[in-house]
């Protein structure tokens, strides 16, 4: 550790500020790029298994002799 | 010469299978690279004798700018791929990465902008680097809005390989950029003929963040490649079959 103690670390010699909105943004940005396609993942996956569904259900009912 | 594994790389199953293997080592490489690089680089790095503690935003913004500019030319192999041989899945990556590359063209402006304010005393200049990084922006912009602006999706396919292909010219601007004009910019902190001008202490972390930053675009990338071709192959048996 090149810090004396926890505060002078958050003081990164008069930095502090420019030094922690970096990497405050870059957490977020990393954050984005991992989160964005595991929601994405969920959504599709929903999205498709409903569309799959409703086909099932359309060619029962196809199948279904027609009343006459 | 065996062409098969070219055919095998082209087929969407094939790539879903074997990326959902790789994926999760490329993931925890990438996280446990990350932490590690973060923590030495803000805590144990050694401080610049000119530039202080704010130097310790370099482990930011150099693994970005680098992952940005190459995401650009994995772009570029991937449009020249997809127009020679229209293999699909070039088209997936480029849709996948062009978002990716923004944000990090955008992580290595900002940061860069934060570290020119303690440094250059300015935010911002019209400099040729910073402002051959925005163009690179602006490229990866044209790139996300040409290809949902095109309905007829070979037609935006061909149209997006194109405009990657013209837009590589700025790559090598911005490398050259600090050696070509007089720039408030320092030159390259990493060069592959010469030894780096840190001390190793000071470098070491930037190294394992590059790597690190790397692994986790093959992570993001992976999926959000695979959440694309699950909506493109949503007709076909083995997508079906997975869900």
């Amino acid at each position: 550790m090149k810090f004396t103690d926890f505060e002078a670390f958050l003081h990164m010699g008069g930095h502090g500020l420019y030094v922690w909105l970096c990497y405050g943004v870059g957490i977020i940005v990393f954050l984005v790029c991992l989160f964005s396609p595991i929601l994405k993942k969920r959504a599709i996956y929903k999205e498709l298994r409903q569309a799959q569904r409703r086909e099932s259900v359309r060619s029962v009912t196809q199948h279904q002799t027609p009343v006459k | 010469m065996n062409w098969t594994f070219f055919h095998k790389l082209g087929s969407p199953k094939w790539f879903y299978d074997i990326s959902g293997k790789l994926l999760p080592w490329f993931l925890v490489l990438g996280i446990a690279l990350l932490l590690l690089g973060m923590v030495w680089g803000l805590a144990f790095a050694p401080k610049d004798y000119q530039q202080g503690d704010s130097f310790r935003i370099i482990y930011l913004h150099v693994p970005s700018a680098i992952l940005a500019q190459s995401c650009y030319m994995m772009m570029a192999a991937a449009a020249l791929v997809s127009l020679v041989w229209k293999m699909k899945l070039a088209d997936v990556f480029i849709y996948s990465a062009a978002p990716i590359g923004a944000l990090f063209t955008f992580l290595a402006l900002f940061t860069g902008a934060v570290w020119g304010k303690p440094t250059w005393g300015t935010w911002w200049v019209w400099d040729a680097r910073l402002t051959a990084m925005l163009v690179l922006l602006f490229l990866y912009f044209g790139v996300i809005s040409l290809q949902s602006a095109i309905e007829d999706s070979q037609l935006a396919s061909k149209a997006t390989c194109i405009l990657v292909l013209v837009g590589v010219v700025n790559i090598p601007i911005i490398k050259y950029s600090v050696d070509w004009w007089n720039t408030l910019h320092q030159p390259a902190t990493f060069k592959l003929t010469e030894k780096p001008a840190m001390v190793p202490e000071m470098w070491m972390p930037l190294l394992v963040m590059v790597i690190g930053v790397y692994c986790f675009f093959a992570a993001v990338i992976l999926m959000r490649m695979r959440n694309e071709i699950l909506l493109r192959e949503r007709k076909t048996k083995w997508v079906k079959a997975l869900l």
